[in-house]
């Protein structure tokens, strides 16, 4: 039986770090830092503690991820 | 964490990838066009439990059946129903468990039903020799990223697709253990690969785009532009110089004659 990666999740931003680094709670409970894509730097897209975003993850290394979108 | 298992431990391993080798063959026996999918859950269920083991799949993370049965654009977790008829030209990938002596055994294998278009066994004889080259990257020293590299690069090269969102995964006490082993990766990248360690290689290879769809069960994937999938699945222990391969298809092959894959 395949097991389910965790490729693409949406989470909650629960804290701002310094270099645009969030600490994020996925939908599953999981607690990890990830960093804002540099796409949604150059396009100044603010992101708040509170706001539900969508994290790209490696299944190599699953305690960090990459915020490739933030829901309005 | 990785459990490193000892060769006792492996052999017990070893028994319960016999008994899904042995039940796949039996369900090879009974797949031709006209049977229903349910049918081919209780042939195995059956025949697990007459070999005194458990079915591995059976209520695992709430899954209904004993085995996975996934049709033609279905990819993997298919659930196996009385309203799904197998008709000639569909292939159909069996994926199988079961629970002895406190050990899984994993081992899936994609059936052709009847005669099948060549393009599409030429899909299933990649998948399944991507499978064996992933296997010889299997050995300690490695890293798991050669194995993901070894099915992508020879699955890309054809012009198939890999799947992303489902991947291989360790295997022993539980069905679903640590390491992750992804069927796509770079050379030399991701953790090193150690004897002991079982893994079930898994190369889920799509014939369209990689992109899946879940259905609404929640367990059902299927691919997005409705193209077929091919899926095989062997479960390894990791040695030196040369992989241990736990499960086997030569039971089912025996079964299949020259209508192997």
């Amino acid at each position: 039986m395949a097991k389910q990666t965790a490729i693409e999740q949406d989470g909650t931003i629960i804290e701002a770090l310094s270099n645009a680094m969030f600490r994020v709670e996925l939908e599953n409970g999981h607690v990890i830092t990830a960093h804002i894509s540099g796409k949604m730097r150059m396009h100044y897209i603010k992101i708040l503690p509170g706001d539900k975003v969508k994290v790209e993850m490696s299944p190599y290394d699953l305690s960090k991820g990459r915020i490739s979108f933030r829901y309005k | 964490m990785i459990f490193l298992k000892t060769d006792e431990e492996i052999e017990l391993l070893r028994i319960s990838n016999q008994i899904v080798a042995k039940t796949l063959a039996e369900v090879a026996k009974h797949i031709a066009p006209g049977v229903s999918t349910s049918r081919l859950d209780k042939i195995a269920e059956e025949f697990i439990r007459d070999n005194g083991a458990v079915p591995g799949f059976l209520g695992y993370g709430g899954f209904p059946k004993s085995l996975c049965t996934s049709l033609n654009d279905q990819v993997v977790h298919g659930i196996p129903s009385e309203d799904i008829i197998l008709r000639e030209g569909d292939i159909i990938s069996v994926d199988c468990g079961a629970y002895k002596n406190g050990f899984h055994g994993d081992s899936a294998y994609t059936f052709p039903v009847g005669e099948v278009k060549p393009e599409i066994m030429q899909l299933l004889r990649t998948t399944k020799e991507s499978l064996f080259l992933a296997i010889e990257q299997a050995v300690e020293g490695k890293r798991m990223g050669d194995i993901g590299n070894a099915v992508q690069s020879h699955c890309e090269a054809r012009g198939y697709s890999v799947v992303r969102e489902m991947i291989g995964h360790g295997v022993g006490r539980n069905l679903h253990e640590s390491p992750e082993v992804p069927n796509y990766g770079r050379k030399g990248n991701g953790i090193m690969l150690k004897t002991g360690m079982t893994l079930a290689i898994e190369p889920m290879i799509n014939m369209g785009k990689r992109q899946l769809v879940f259905e609404k069960d929640g367990w059902t994937t299927r691919t997005i532009d409705r193209m077929p999938s091919a899926h095989f699945e062997h479960s390894v222990a990791v040695r030196r110089g040369k992989a241990d391969i736990l499960s086997t298809f030569e039971y089912i092959e025996e079964v299949l004659g020259n209508k192997a894959v």
